[in-house]
């Protein structure tokens, strides 16, 4: 069990009260396809992906990167809870999806850049450092049905 | 992976705008890392780590100092980064995850100070770059 602290628990809150969820989501889906083009593997489906521009305005991955990040607000409304929460979510991940974890590690890291620059001076080092450690326990939960 | 001609002149702009602010970029890059990976700190026994050391202003510069000179050397960054990968190997001996880590945070630092800079090509390019150079300074480890 992940134990959070009072001042975790505001830094999180405080952050995700002020993130546009469409437009953070859709800005990390794509910068995830475009930093790290591998992962484009997972979306054959989703049309131009042939350059950051077409990713970008590319809406599936708007669309998707909405739905990810979504799913990421109910993390954080489960966060003593977030093994059960996101069971179904892991084996999803696993038997259909067939997504290796270590995109979940990496689309972490960058929505932690997004927020950066979103933020600003506001996104502090402790700031930094509770949101990586939720994006890890995040991605440590959606591994966690995986066999 | 190789960095393009387009890698290498969103590397050149970026570390151009950062400009003199390379030094402090270091140091903040350095406490986020300590405040984030905590793991990192495990390197530095001998540092007060605490907020405003002049130790970790000092190193903050250093290790500025070694990406400011692979980015004016970014085509031959194993050259210009060929003493540091030797210190590395031989006396330092940080294992390898650790330059992702660093990475990370000095992204974070860029971002969060030049949000406008560090597009979608800019970050892809910045993020090999400091791959490359972490690649480099484990070259020789083994």
């Amino acid at each position: 069990m992940v134990h959070w602290s009072a001042e975790e628990k505001q830094l999180i809150a405080s952050v995700w009260g002020k993130v546009n969820v469409e437009e953070c989501g859709a800005e990390a889906l794509a910068r995830l396809l475009i930093v790290y083009p591998w992962t484009q593997r997972f979306f054959d489906n989703f049309g131009n992906l042939s350059s950051p521009t077409a990713i970008i305005g590319n809406p599936k991955v708007r669309a998707h990167g909405k739905k990810v990040l979504t799913s990421f607000g109910d993390a954080i409304k489960n966060l003593e809870n977030l093994k059960v929460t996101y069971s179904k979510l892991s084996e999803l991940h696993c038997d259909k999806l067939h997504v290796d974890p270590e995109n979940f590690r990496l689309l972490g890291d960058i929505l932690i850049i997004v927020l950066a620059a979103h933020f600003t001076k506001d996104f502090t080092p402790a700031c930094q450092a509770t949101w990586q450690k939720l994006v890890g326990v995040v991605a440590h939960a959606l591994a966690h049905k995986y066999h | 992976m190789v960095l393009s001609p387009n890698d290498k002149s969103n590397v050149k702009a970026v570390f151009g705008k950062i400009g003199g602010q390379a030094e402090a970029y270091g140091a903040e890059t350095l406490e986020r890392m300590f405040a984030t990976y905590p793991q990192t700190k495990t390197y530095f026994p001998h540092f007060d780590l605490g907020k405003g050391s002049a130790q970790v202003k000092g190193h903050g510069k250093k290790v500025a100092a070694a990406l400011v000179e692979a980015a004016n050397h970014v085509d031959d960054i194993a050259g210009a980064l060929s003493k540091l990968s030797d210190l590395h190997a031989q006396k330092l001996r940080v294992d390898p995850v650790n330059f992702k880590l660093l990475g990370q945070c000095f992204l974070v630092v860029v971002a969060s100070h030049n949000p406008s800079l560090l597009t979608p090509e800019v970050h892809a390019s910045l993020d090999k770059f400091l791959c490359a150079v972490g690649t480099v300074l484990t070259a020789k480890y083994r």
